[in-house]
């Protein structure tokens, strides 16, 4: 049954050093609370896996908390590139970041097969691009038909971190609207925790609602606003302006520090 | 004859204006498309304003018919998921929607495309230490390998436009004839590249884009300049139909909102 916590000893019973991070939600959804959360605890050496990096790792590799990325989009959604992981890989800045990429329909399936306890998945993919040599898939055959596919390895994070509009007193979630791969992500993951919208005494059916059992997640941390600025379908709205005003903050390490110690890292940021 | 046109429309087209109309019009007919953020999305919705209002948006994010009143900024936009016929996961987009081959077109963009219409949004530079890191392959390899048909949307210029892809993220018609079989995909692959100069189409045969089509006020000399490698130009390429001016004024009509 998962524990009703605060964000704070969420975090701090959940994610180690040097763990690997999962922190989902395609573009609807990321748990931005919670990235904050781990760095203020000063969590670092991660291994940092998500389809889409967004601001939120730009943020989280900016300071140097990643050791490691494992993605398959690295772009400020309809906005450009990500300032702060192009200069991680482009120029070790601020320590050189190994990389490992997929493509979304290869990192889907390493999430499925992680879930499934499955060592790896089958796709139609890869073949005929330079990323079959730079990253982890095999050719396999397959043994009813004989048909060439490529075998993606599963992703199973020491921890997954996702946002949800709402959970019950029992820890049981719920979320709508883009799904994005959340479920397979906390399934996939050995320890989970789940950041909420708010705590109700009964969830209500939504259509498209996905429902994930309190027994099956770790934690449950009530965050209001934890997913800003992507948003949270029905309750906060994505602010696109804060999405433009990164690509022009973060071009700069400097602005991009300071920025980071007077909003999300500092000690009277934490307490608020 | 006088044909009524608004102020607004009346003013003369830009270049880009032009490219998203010419990809609004491949549109017509069409059952599904997938798309991207950015021009491609503004060509998708003014199909649905002008030539094809049934016409399926399919966005990466798992929003399955969506009808967005505004551009959206991001594929995930809240507008796109209330607006949809269906949601889904991203395991299940990519595995039950674009693996099968349900999406009649998919509109790409890239940082490079070669004469094959091969696609890099990878690296500029070398894989290990690049000169630029793009934002990498998102889910175009396997929409490229099966939609129907794809049509490529970038900016038509030598550093767009090259001899050789600094990394291929994703396979178009690969070295040429055959390519697409051997890898086993079964969607026809890119079928136009519509860029700000005109229309490239894959020859049938040899499977290498010609130059088919001009948009107006453009000259075959200026397109060949614009590309990185010796440019095949069509037996009298067409010269695009300026946008009409219902076209136009719904164009500005939907950036403005």
């Amino acid at each position: 049954m998962a524990e009703l916590t605060t964000l704070r000893e969420g975090v701090g019973a959940l994610i180690r050093e040097g763990d690997s991070v999962a922190l989902e939600g395609f573009t609807h959804l990321i748990p931005f609370a919670a990235g904050h959360e781990i760095l203020r605890h000063g969590r670092r050496e991660l291994e940092l896996i998500r389809m889409t990096p967004d601001l939120l790792y730009d943020q989280m590799i900016g300071v140097g908390a990643a050791r490691r990325l494992v993605f398959s989009y690295g772009g400020n959604p309809g906005v450009g590139g990500l300032h702060r992981f192009r200069d991680a890989i482009e120029n070790g800045w601020p320590h050189p970041l190994e990389i490992e990429e997929h493509s979304h329909a290869g990192m889907a399936n390493r999430f499925a097969a992680g879930a499934a306890r499955m060592p790896c998945a089958l796709m139609r993919g890869y073949l005929g691009t330079d990323l079959m040599a730079h990253t982890r898939v095999e050719r396999v055959t397959c043994p009813f038909t004989g048909e060439e596919l490529v075998a993606v390895p599963a992703l199973n994070p020491d921890v997954a971190v996702i946002h949800a509009q709402e959970a019950d007193r029992l820890g049981n979630v719920q979320l709508w609207g883009i799904p994005g791969v959340q479920k397979e992500a906390v399934l996939a993951a050995e320890r989970s925790l789940v950041t909420v919208e708010r705590i109700v005494d009964e969830l209500e059916p939504k259509p498209g609602g996905v429902v994930i059992p309190g027994w099956a997640i770790d934690a449950v941390a009530e965050a209001p606003g934890g997913s800003r600025p992507s948003y949270s379908l029905g309750i906060t709205d994505r602010d696109n302006d804060f999405y433009r005003f990164w690509d022009k903050l973060s071009r700069d390490r400097d602005a991009f520090t300071d920025w980071m110690n007077e909003n999300i890292l500092g000690e009277e940021v934490a307490a608020r | 004859m006088t044909v009524q046109q608004s102020p607004a429309a009346s003013a003369e087209a830009t270049a880009g204006e032009i490219q998203t109309v010419v990809a609004a019009r491949r549109l017509r007919g069409v059952g599904s498309v997938f798309i991207g953020v950015g021009r491609p999305s503004t060509a998708a919705i003014l199909a649905r304003m002008v030539h094809n209002p049934d016409l399926v948006l399919v966005y990466e994010s798992g929003t399955i018919g969506a009808k967005p009143y505004h551009i959206p900024l991001s594929i995930g936009d809240g507008e796109l998921a209330e607006t949809a016929d269906s949601i889904v996961s991203v395991p299940e987009m990519f595995n039950y929607w674009i693996g099968p081959g349900r999406i009649d077109v998919a509109f790409l963009g890239a940082a490079q495309v070669d004469r094959h219409a091969n696609l890099n949004s990878t690296v500029i530079g070398d894989y290990n230490h690049p000169k630029t890191r793009l934002p990498g392959a998102g889910g175009a390899p396997e929409i490229a390998a099966s939609c129907g048909e794809v049509i490529v949307i970038a900016p038509h210029t030598q550093r767009t436009f090259v001899e050789r892809l600094h990394f291929c993220t994703t396979v178009g018609h690969g070295d040429g004839p055959g390519a697409r079989e051997r890898l086993g995909f079964r969607g026809a692959g890119p079928t136009a590249v519509i860029t700000d100069l005109g229309v490239l189409e894959p020859d049938p045969e040899s499977k290498e884009l010609v130059l088919v089509q001009l948009h107006p006020g453009v000259d075959v000399g200026q397109v060949r300049e614009a590309t990185g490698w010796d440019l095949r130009v069509g037996e009298a390429p067409a010269v695009t139909e300026p946008p009409t001016g219902e076209e136009l004024e719904a164009l500005r009509e939907l950036v403005s909102r």
